[in-house]
């Protein structure tokens, strides 16, 4: 079942005969809850806030942060062309990504989502990628793959084409990475399978009643009411690219080379803050990070509006 | 059920419908076979580089990059000997390392997600729908803005270079997603079984066990599922807080292999990344049902 909503578990009324049972079970609640407390307050909240703080000093570790006011963000934006390069670099990998694997992972599911024999086989070959797809062993394997003498070279040969180190040519290295985040559309295509089911039989038997095509139903039926997952899978899988750092990591060596091709954004808060030490920059990388996917989530809900179809709204 | 109007299984004539209908069959059949032989060509893409990489683990090293075919035209444990003894260190150790780690990590979430899921699914307290939008959010930010004070906090109690910064977060609940998937299958339960574990004089603590717990377990299996294959991939925290290769999880143990022998040792590198992948797979193989239902109303990676 697919609950994109978030909705607050029911509250239930509360008699007032039963107020001393409920103020037990309230206090039973706070000792339930104080392992999550402690993490939400001391390893989530604390350096949420104590990130932003330092995001307006100068701190190397070694030394007491010192404050600098917005020097590091002035910095960032009007100093640091590798900054630039690390923030095109993850936006050409969500934006072009994205919507690719999120297509693939669409018609996929339609293809999948007609009541075939050995579904679940499929299903599971699919979704293999999506749960490999973010280990060491697998960028390791990408960077051979695609290397000068790599798998996808020699198949190339056989056709006759000399093809180049695709990892090591600047033009090419960030498409083998975003090939690999595609190779990961398994995890959406079960979400819209989910989705897909959801939707009754009776409106496609409806439509061919009245002889509609398959792509009228597949335009007045299947995308309307599967609209709240597509979005969903949409918010999400763009706030997860724009986290990726292992697969850059590994196929670059930790450079991000060659010229900053590779350079995730997330890639580039790890060398700051924790190869050159430059906690209080890294700060700042991290909360303007914050803000960068804050504000996409919130234009991808405000954009919503005009193409997520609820059911209960027209 | 939609009932189909008399008027149009009346409008085509019988012949006409005849042909038309045998047309279609045939033509759905064809659609059927040119379908799954497209889906099983595309799922052999898909998994082709794994397998091939399989396959290269036992290919000796001038094979390897001589043909992109799958199977070893000579086959040799030579990768996994070299690679398992690695660079001075076993390959072992890292395993273990792994092991340890994953296994604690999978115990904390177990333990802390449940007893925070079971209070925001069925208990009452004050400012709980604060409390709960405040969980949620927190699944929302990205790592990567608490590293560096988490770091400094880590460090200032002398966890650099053990797996404490690698564990203790999951026993105080941080992996809030899990908190949130508990809560969404608490509420498929009915709750007259906690009304009646009530009537029956049992207090929150032992509705929470003899109760509620059994129910869970198919949430619990899936969370176990999904922290066993984070924790044993992660890299980045790793990365992070083990410095010491005695300490390095296996997919660190994996990189610095990377770095000490260059690309000259693919082969042995294939195999220890096969190896590597190993436990996921298994974990996946005996667990995918509750893999695809976590997936399927969380939306979890």
């Amino acid at each position: 079942m697919v609950s994109t909503p978030v909705a607050i578990p029911p509250t239930r009324g509360v008699g007032s005969s039963k107020k001393s049972t409920n103020r037990r079970r309230g206090r039973a609640a706070y000792l339930f809850l104080l392992p999550w407390f402690l993490g939400f307050f001391v390893i989530v909240l604390g350096p949420l806030l104590a990130s932003l703080v330092l995001s307006f000093t100068d701190y190397r570790l070694i030394s007491e942060p010192s404050f600098i006011g917005i020097d590091n963000y002035v910095r960032m934006f009007t100093a640091d062309p590798q900054f630039w390069d690390a923030l095109t670099v993850t936006a050409i990998y969500v934006f072009v990504g994205v919507p690719l694997q999120l297509v693939t992972a669409f018609l996929l599911a339609l293809a999948l989502d007609t009541g075939m024999r050995g579904l679940s086989i499929y299903r599971a070959v699919f979704y293999l990628p999506s749960l490999l797809g973010g280990s060491v062993a697998v960028a390791l394997l990408w960077r051979q793959l695609f290397g000068r003498d790599g798998v996808v070279n020699q198949v190339l040969a056989t056709v006759g084409i000399d093809g180049p180190s695709w990892i090591a040519n600047p033009d090419t290295a960030l498409g083998t990475l975003i090939l690999l985040l595609i190779w990961q559309f398994g995890s959406p295509m079960i979400i819209f399978l989910a989705g897909l089911r959801q939707i009754p039989r009776e409106l496609y038997e409806a439509a061919d009643v009245d002889g509609a095509g398959r792509l009228t139903k597949l335009f007045k039926i299947t995308l309307p009411l599967l609209s709240p997952i597509i979005f969903f899978n949409l918010v999400l899988q763009v706030i997860n690219a724009f986290q990726a750092f292992t697969p850059a990591y590994v196929v670059s060596g930790g450079s991000g080379g060659p010229a900053d091709s590779t350079l995730f954004y997330t890639l580039y808060l790890y060398q700051q803050g924790f190869r050159y030490l430059n906690m209080g920059y890294a700060s700042a990388l991290a909360w303007t990070l914050v803000v960068i996917i804050a504000g996409l989530t919130a234009v991808n809900f405000l954009a919503s509006r005009r193409w997520v179809f609820y059911g209960d709204n027209s | 059920m939609a009932t189909i109007p008399e008027t149009v299984t009346r409008r085509a004539s019988a012949a006409d419908h005849g042909a038309a209908r045998r047309r279609r069959v045939r033509s759905t059949r064809f659609l059927r076979i040119l379908r799954i032989t497209l889906l099983t060509i595309l799922a052999l893409g898909m998994i082709y580089p794994l397998l091939w990489m399989l396959g290269a683990s036992f290919k000796p090293a001038d094979e390897i990059f001589a043909s992109p075919g799958l199977l070893p035209e000579t086959w040799t444990l030579d990768n996994y000997v070299k690679g398992w003894n690695g660079f001075g260190l076993s390959f072992g150790t890292f395993f273990a390392n792994s092991a340890i780690v994953t296994a604690l990590a999978v115990v904390g979430n177990l333990i802390a997600c449940t007893l925070a899921a079971y209070a925001f699914g069925r208990l009452e307290f004050r400012f709980k729908a604060m409390w709960f939008a405040l969980m949620l959010l927190t699944i929302m930010i990205p790592h990567h803005v608490v590293i560096v004070p988490q770091y400094v906090l880590f460090s200032e109690f002398g966890w650099i270079n053990t797996f404490l910064p690698l564990i203790v977060p999951k026993f105080l609940a941080t992996d809030a997603f899990f908190i949130f998937l508990m809560v969404q299958f608490l509420r498929s339960l009915p709750r007259e079984l906690d009304e009646a574990a009530e009537l029956d004089g049992a207090g929150p603590f032992r509705t929470f066990f003899s109760v509620i717990l059994p129910l869970l377990t198919p949430a619990l299996t899936t969370t176990a599922v999904f922290t066993f294959i984070w924790t044993w991939s992660d890299f980045f925290t790793p990365l992070i807080y083990l410095t010491d290769p005695s300490r390095y999880t296996v997919p660190l143990g994996l990189n610095a292999f990377l770095d000490a022998n260059g690309e000259s040792a693919w082969g042995s590198l294939f195999a220890m990344a096969t190896l590597s992948l190993g436990p996921v797979l298994g974990f996946f193989i005996v667990a995918q049902k509750y893999l695809v239902r976590g997936i399927a109303t969380t939306g979890l990676k």
